[in-house]
């Protein structure tokens, strides 16, 4: 068994506006099951992070518990990352955006940490709008405790031993619509052509971004059956949207993509460009995203792609005013302002 | 593109780089392997078998297997797969070896071959037919077998031990020895009743230089070829203290390093090229500058001068190459003329075939450059009697190739003699491919690749390697190096065999792959497939493997160009669609008998078969 990656690389590797090829920004070499969706999801952040010409060390990668949250380990190893308690990762992270907004924030989930013990801070992140991508690497089963069934485990699927899941799983996606998030959008870890640019346009979204993403577990609910399978997966996937993230340096030409375009513009001129499969989708539209959500979901389809997006928003700093500069790099003068300040907000108080 | 079909042992054979440019196609990576396990003796036989001079080569190679090596393209330098063979040569059992020589039938059976010259070529068409049974009779003008090898490579860097016990190994195998015996006419030969011929008489005529003053120097001008042969045969052993060498090769490398050993105090190599465009091998101009002997490059000779009837000095002109874009060089001359004094001049600038002994009514054609009319693949003669090979056949290569050459004219002979078509009925090669499996994520090969530079080897301090030139100079790998060499080889002959009906398109391989070797996309031309691929596809020659159309209608495309071979694309696949399988490639020789290590492996896996 190899514990150690090969240095050598290919000796023309692409490299980045930064110089950088693809191996600044690997991790260790994975220990999950071969196979695994959630490596697959670990490499797409490789290349998102590594096309988006971000340092490394620009990333902090925040974690709960469970296989996807230790698969942080297995990229961006020059990363700042936190690998938190079980259903914690959320609270982490506003902590850590509060003290330095200037860092990008990846935080890595799986259907345990969010869905289930992590629930309620799920549903408190996304409501305060902060400024993260948000992954759930899904795959509807607990597979680092043997396999049990999850809170998003759909109901009537089979277990490993043959089991039915009585109970109603949990959309994380459509529970997102309905908390207010910014950015939803879903997708499937063996379509890295979609995941990448998805991951490439949370990233740039300022405000909640939240991808979930199917994430097979080959070990433990890979069979027939199973409804969060590659097999199933690939049959039942409908893009609602194939998405492109367009960089403002990057000219925008239409006619690369067929069908019906629309281009969405984000906060810093970068751009999503959505070639709709139907022309009536509209992903600005809450309301519609929502409903055409559910018919999807009532026709037994998997709705991917890029759901809603509401470029604009008003997120976590912006709510309560924090201040643009990392904490650790506020100097005294202005932390501790002195007397003359304090005597000015005592007299406000009288 | 059309599925890579793996059942043609060349899609593979292509993979395993330093073996497909070896011209013998020795299986380089098994007796690194080998080595590695410090198996010496097995790793000898393995070489032995298919390049016959193991040890020779393993310090004399051109090895065009280095500047193919995989690992030249992912790391700075090769394995230096030269020096290993060299290992297994000098760490070898000789007594398991001798045991391990092929038996010669005692009954012979009743045909007689004849063949001239005791070089590599010869002696490889020998080695070759003793063992099916035939009668050989060998031919040289000197006292003892070895040709080219005995008489151009200097003992300094070919001890005569090694050599010797090279040679005899073929001719103990009851070669019948004519040495001492020049062959000054082939109808002498035809006349008697051989039944086949194989001329490997080398390219044995040194060229000469035509410039004013050289009849009137001629005591002390040398034609290089010629001096090193009277100085291994000791009726030279002695040179003037001020040697000027012309030329570029790694002849003119042997002449001044040998100048330098009896008797040339202050030797000089002069080349018309740069010094970048010699002919020489890099690692022998090194062991030059190493002997204090300085290159002069772009120094084109001049005139010779005489004082007193005696070469005093030689002259040059100083010129420049200039290439232009098709990389053809013009060679101007500067107008600067330099002087170099010297006592003996020795010219290594080439050497030619000469076929005088060769009447031309025979029936062997001749055509241009007055070289015989010989088949590049069966190496027959427009006589069908009469086989050429070495640097006889089509001018001066080098040793490996020789062998090469004598592997082929041996099965051509034999078919000859058997009455089947020299050129239809040549067998196939013995293929042999297995999984290294050994449990989950367990190979039986060292799939690890180390980062490991090239090791250097190890020579004697210039002062004592200049005292003789009986004392070989280099005196090769340690085993500890040896070992760590051995470790750098990427086992490029393990290869990874991909079975799409078991494949689910997981991508793991894809993520796990250090070179980005391995890309899922739709199928398209080679050009576009080529483009399509996750790095850039830099070797053209170095075919795609593409696998039928997977389950989403994509197709698994794999540039074997960078691949480490680590394995890392098997051990992170959830169901075995990878697989690292060892594929031994060996060229049959004459006779259709499988070769040994085809015969022990194939008889491992029977077992291994039965076991499981």
């Amino acid at each position: 068994m190899s514990f150690f990656k090969p240095n050598f690389r290919h000796p023309e590797s692409p490299k980045n506006t930064l110089g950088l090829t693809t191996r600044a920004y690997e991790g260790g070499i994975s220990t999950l099951c071969a196979g695994c969706g959630h490596d697959s999801i670990s490499a797409a952040i490789m290349q998102a992070v590594w096309g988006l010409n971000i340092e490394p060390h620009r990333i902090a990668k925040m974690s709960g518990i469970g296989c996807s949250s230790k698969s942080p380990n297995y990229f961006l190893n020059k990363a700042h990352g936190f690998n938190s308690v079980h259903g914690r990762m959320p609270s982490v992270t506003t902590g850590a955006n509060v003290a330095n907004r200037e860092l990008l924030y990846i935080g890595v989930s799986g259907d345990g940490d969010t869905a289930s013990i992590g629930m309620g801070q799920f549903a408190h992140v996304i409501r305060r709008n902060l400024n993260m991508m948000y992954l759930v690497e899904n795959n509807g089963c607990y597979g680092l405790t043997k396999g049990q069934d999850s809170a998003t485990a759909d109901a009537g699927s089979k277990n490993k031993k043959g089991r039915i899941n009585p109970f109603e799983s949990i959309d994380l996606v459509a529970l997102a619509l309905d908390l207010g998030a910014t950015f939803v959008a879903r997708s499937f870890s063996g379509d890295k052509e979609q995941l990448i640019p998805l991951m490439q346009a949370a990233m740039t979204h300022k405000g909640f971004a939240l991808i979930d993403i199917v994430s097979p577990c080959v070990t433990f609910n890979n069979h027939a059956g199973s409804t969060k399978s590659y097999d199933y997966t690939r049959d039942h996937v409908q893009a609602g949207s194939v998405v492109d993230f367009v960089p403002v340096a990057q000219e925008i030409t239409l006619d690369q993509i067929q069908g019906s375009t629309q281009n969405v513009e984000l906060h810093n001129g970068d751009s999503v460009r959505l070639s709709k499969l139907s022309k009536d989708y509209d992903p600005t539209d809450r309301g519609h995203a929502i409903r055409t959500l559910l018919e999807h979901k009532a026709q037994d389809k998997l709705m991917t792609g890029l759901i809603y997006i509401e470029p604009e928003s008003d997120n976590f700093h912006d709510t309560l005013n924090i201040p643009k500069t990392p904490l650790n790099s506020l100097k005294e003068d202005v932390l501790c302002p002195g007397k003359s300040a304090l005597t000015s907000i005592n007299e406000g108080l009288r | 593109m059309k599925a890579t079909d793996i059942s043609n042992p060349e899609y593979f054979h292509k993979v395993v780089d330093c073996q497909h440019a070896c011209p013998a196609h020795t299986p380089v990576p098994e007796y690194i392997r080998l080595i590695g396990q410090h198996r010496y003796s097995d790793a000898y036989m393995v070489n032995w078998e298919s390049n016959v001079f193991p040890g020779v080569l393993g310090r004399t190679c051109d090895r065009p297997c280095e500047p193919a090596c995989r690992r030249g393209r992912v790391d700075e330098e090769p394995v230096a797969i030269c020096r290993l063979k060299r290992v297994a040569a000098d760490n070898k059992d000789d007594a398991d070896v001798t045991a391990r020589m092929p038996s010669i039938p005692t009954q012979k059976n009743g045909k007689k071959i004849a063949l001239i010259g005791a070089g590599p070529a010869s002696l490889t068409v020998a080695r070759d037919l003793m063992p099916l049974g035939y009668e050989v009779d060998l031919y040289d003008e000197n006292p003892k077998g070895g040709g080219f090898m005995r008489s151009q490579i200097p003992s300094f860097r070919l001890p005569e031990s090694v050599l010797d016990q090279e040679v005899d190994y073929v001719l103990d195998m009851g070669v019948t020895r004519h040495f001492n015996h020049r062959v000054e006419s082939i109808k002498s030969i035809l006349d008697q009743a051989y039944d086949a011929v194989f001329v490997g008489t080398g390219a044995p005529k040194g060229k000469d230089l035509r410039i004013p003053g050289r009849e009137d120097a001629d005591a002390n001008i040398h034609i290089g070829i010629n001096w090193l042969e009277n100085v291994a045969f000791e009726h030279v052993d002695k040179i003037g203290d001020k040697v000027v060498i012309v030329g570029g090769g790694n002849t003119a490398m042997d002449c001044c390093r040998t100048a330098k050993r009896i008797g040339g105090s202050d030797v000089n190599v002069t080349v018309r090229s740069t010094y970048e465009a010699m002919k020489a091998s890099p690692w022998e101009k090194d062991d030059t500058l190493a002997e204090g002997i300085p290159i002069l490059a772009n120094h084109s000779p001049r005139e010779f001068i005489l004082e007193d009837g005696k070469l005093a000095a030689m002259t040059f002109n100083i010129v420049e190459s200039s290439y232009d874009e098709t990389g053809k060089r013009t060679i101007k001359e500067t107008g600067e003329i330099v002087t170099i004094e010297c006592t003996d001049a020795i010219m290594a600038i080439g050497q030619d075939n000469a076929f005088p002994w060769i009447e031309r009514d025979v029936g062997i054609e001749f055509g241009e450059w007055d070289m015989p009319v010989v088949n590049k693949n069966t190496f027959q003669s427009t006589n069908k009697k009469v086989f050429f090979g070495g640097d006889a056949a089509f001018g001066p290569e080098n040793i490996i190739t020789a062998v090469a050459h004598g592997h082929q004219a041996a099965i051509s002979i034999d078919l000859f003699l058997n009455g089947e078509s020299v050129s239809d009925a040549r067998p196939a090669p013995g293929t042999n491919l297995v999984s290294t499996k050994m449990g989950i994520h367990q190979w039986a090969y060292d799939s690890a690749v180390i980062d490991d530079d090239r090791q250097a080897s190890a020579h004697l301090p210039v002062e004592q390697a200049l005292l003789s030139r009986k004392v070989e100079s280099e005196l090769g790998f340690s085993l500890d190096v040896a070992f760590t060499e051995a470790e750098r080889c990427l086992n490029c002959d393990v290869q990874t065999v991909f079975m799409e009906e078991k494949c689910i398109e997981c991508d793991g391989c894809t993520d796990i792959c250090p070179t980005n070797c391995i890309t899922f996309t739709h199928n398209d031309d080679e050009g576009n497939l080529r483009d399509k691929l996750t790095a850039p596809s830099l070797n053209k020659d170095q075919d795609l493997y593409v696998s039928s159309d997977l389950p989403t209608g994509r197709v698994m495309v794999k540039d074997e160009d960078v691949c480490l071979h680590c394995g890392l694309c098997a051990e992170r696949c959830p169901t075995s669609a990878w697989d690292m399988q060892k594929f031994l490639y060996t060229v049959t020789k004459a006779g259709n008998e499988p070769a040994p290590i085809l015969v022990e492996q194939a008889g491992q896996n029977k077992k291994q078969e039965q076991a499981a």
